[in-house]
């Protein structure tokens, strides 16, 4: 291990040096890219102390289920903290509040429909996940069935769910990195890939856990921090934070309302259905339940990660409003623009209310987010290779030494597809890619995965083609829609004229689902039915439960 | 799971009470979730006029308490489903456990 750290250590100075590098000849440069010394000096003691937890943690990372599952010895409490690190990506910290800042009280809707499956999570999954699981949502989903078509099945949906969810934070974490540090787009993405390879391959769950929760503690106290830095310029008071609002947008009160956002009740009910079953079909979500002792903890991690989310999306709301009364100078402004985008208004904020030192120190938060994200789907989508496809499908005799290093293997593998893709897709289009991570993981992975917990009549046959019907329905209807069809494609007018066809395909899988199990009259169909048994009871007491390893 | 445990476990009252008050309060909780999210988008969705109702001062708009009102609720709800599950559900549990095992 000591052999294998050290060379960690290398390739991550490796992977420093061009920044130093790059950052020295921007310097020189005469300019709009300034870069910023202390974000660089906040983000390299991230990276330090990450790294560090990356050493302390491989240590203890010896048997497959402490690769996947920490051990399953992380609390209630640390494992809602990176719950919460893991679902607050830079998407939600710099998207909602760049979408508050653009259009108000839309923003706040938005951020709404992100925070209302929890509790559903809660009420419905999360202690019956932890009875039956093991290490991956395919454990569950394939508990009673015959394994080789529902590992297949899951593995495929929790795949494609992580490839569309990384290539959106690597293509985000290149650009932001560009702006924020003045460092080459390409080197960027290389950078934060071989960061994450070294945590997840090295490290595991638990570093990746580590990782998710100094970075769940750091953007929360840096988004307080904005928030009430805001507030004390407003006198604690919301009147006048809205008023200064207004003031700034030509006293235009429409900020205020609801812009029509949800004009059309189909567009928002199928929005909702994807935010909130979307959420429960997380593969590197779901995966964090396997990480506690017990059900108890279980349930107690989402009460506290319920609670962190909740309280972030409301100071995002408050960074989202007092960006547009506090960020006015002209040298955060393109022309009429925010330099960077609205995407960058929380960014922008920061400087306007703390200077330069908490500038760099929120872009750092902002950069250890994409790398804490980017770190558990990367563990999310090696589990899927290595326990589900490997391990149930290719060679179920594998020993845990054999698991262990094909999982290690994947990580390179999802890693390197993670740094491919965020260069391939650098200058596309790829405004829908987190729509159709939601939309698959909520046709796909979830209807498939409730169902096996509470239908006693489910088969095989029914699960894997209402499963299948789920996930094609979700890429032929977003392929159809007015993003790829008509903005990416040029095609003319959609075929499917909504952004998220949750709505129709979470019907087409649980009906599919349905119709196919009620008519399967097979041996398999019989020996399925009479397992539910069994699994309910364990899915209710915990006998029979994954237990926490004693080291 | 062998086919005696299974029988003894189904023959328990402990067993038949935590599944019954467990799904019960599971569904009327994420049922009342339901209600007030889809609530509010059909609210927006049906009435967006009514958001433009101001509720204090000149620019507090009623869509404020509301949005904040519904994420601390989704909170609420699981705080109070954590503490009864905590309370009565664990009890249970451990009752079925120590007669089984």
């Amino acid at each position: 291990m000591g052999t294998m750290m050290k060379a960690l250590f290398g390739l991550a100075a490796m992977a420093v040096a061009p920044m130093v590098y790059a950052a020295g000849v921007d310097v020189a440069a005469p300019a709009e890219k300034v870069t910023n010394w202390s974000a660089i000096a906040m983000f390299v003691m991230f990276v330090g102390l990450t790294l560090y937890i990356t050493y302390w943690a491989a240590q203890r990372t010896k048997s497959a289920k402490d690769f996947y599952a920490a051990g399953g010895g992380i609390t209630g409490f640390q494992n809602g903290l990176a719950i919460a690190g893991d679902y607050m990506s830079a998407a939600s910290f710099l998207g909602i509040t760049g979408m508050v800042y653009l259009k108000g009280y839309d923003g706040l809707i938005f951020a709404i429909g992100f925070l209302v499956g929890w509790p559903i999570i809660l009420f419905l999954m999360s202690e019956r996940l932890r009875n039956l699981g093991k290490y991956t949502f395919a454990d569950v989903a394939a508990y009673r069935f015959k394994q080789t078509p529902i590992r297949v099945l899951a593995a495929f949906g929790g795949i494609a769910v992580v490839i569309l969810y990384l290539i959106a934070q690597m293509v985000g974490a290149g650009k932001l990195i560009e702006l924020l540090f003045g460092l080459d787009f390409n080197y960027a993405v290389v950078l934060v890939g071989v960061l994450i390879i070294a945590y997840v391959s090295f490290g595991g769950m638990l570093a990746t856990t580590w990782v998710q929760i100094i970075k769940a503690v750091l953007l929360l106290s840096g988004s307080t921090f904005i928030a009430i830095a805001v507030m004390y310029q407003m006198g604690f008071s919301f009147e006048t934070l809205f008023k200064t609002a207004v003031e700034n947008r030509g006293n235009n009160m429409d900020i205020l309302y609801s812009g029509g956002f949800v004009s059309d009740p189909i567009n928002a009910i199928s929005l909702g259905i994807a935010l909130m079953f979307g959420t429960a079909g997380l593969p590197h979500i779901l995966m964090r339940f396997f990480t506690v002792p017990d059900a108890k903890e279980a349930r107690k991690s989402v009460f506290y990660a319920t609670g962190f989310i909740g309280y972030f999306y409301i100071l995002a709301f408050i960074i989202g409003f007092g960006a547009i009364a506090l960020v006015v100078s002209a040298e955060y402004m393109d022309g009429a623009k925010l330099i960077g985008g609205n995407n960058m208004a929380a960014i922008h904020l920061s400087h306007v209310v703390g200077g330069d030192f908490f500038l760099g120190f929120i872009s750092a938060v902002a950069f250890a987010t994409i790398l804490a994200v980017v770190s558990g789907l990367t563990l999310a989508g090696a589990s899927a290779l290595s326990h589900d496809i490997y391990a149930n499908v290719i060679n179920p005799n594998a020993t845990e030494q054999q698991e262990t290093k094909i999982a290690k293997m994947a990580t390179l593998v999802i890693g390197g597809l993670a740094i491919l893709f965020g260069i391939g897709f650098k200058d596309q289009n790829i405004a829908f890619v987190v729509a159709l991570a939601f939309t698959i993981a909520a046709s796909a992975n979830f209807p498939v995965l409730i169902m096996s917990m509470f239908w006693s009549g489910m088969t095989t046959r029914g699960a894997v083609i209402g499963g299948w019907l789920g996930l094609i329905s979700a890429v032929v209807m977003v392929v159809l829609g007015p993003v790829v069809w008509t903005q990416i494609l040029q095609m003319g007018e959609a075929i499917v004229p909504y952004k998220f066809p949750a709505l129709f395909t979470v019907i087409i899988a649980f009906v599919g689902i349905w119709f196919f199990s009620i008519t399967d009259k097979s041996a398999r169909a019989k020996e399925d039915k009479e397992g539910f048994e069994a699994q309910f009871i364990r899915s209710q007491t915990g006998i029979g439960a994954e237990g926490a390893s004693s080291h | 799971m062998d086919q005696t445990k299974i029988e003894k476990i189904k023959s328990l009252p402990q067993y038949h009470q935590l599944v019954k008050e467990r799904t019960s309060l599971a569904w009327k909780l994420s049922i009342a979730m339901l209600i007030v999210y889809y609530g509010y988008i059909l609210l927006l969705a049906f009435d967006p006029a009514f958001f433009t109702t101001i509720v204090a001062g000149n620019y507090i708009s009623i869509g404020f308490p509301l949005g904040v009102g519904i994420i601390i609720f989704a909170f609420l709800l699981t705080g109070y489903y954590v503490r009864k599950a905590n309370a009565d559900f664990d009890e249970l549990t451990a009752q079925i456990k120590k007669e089984v095992e």
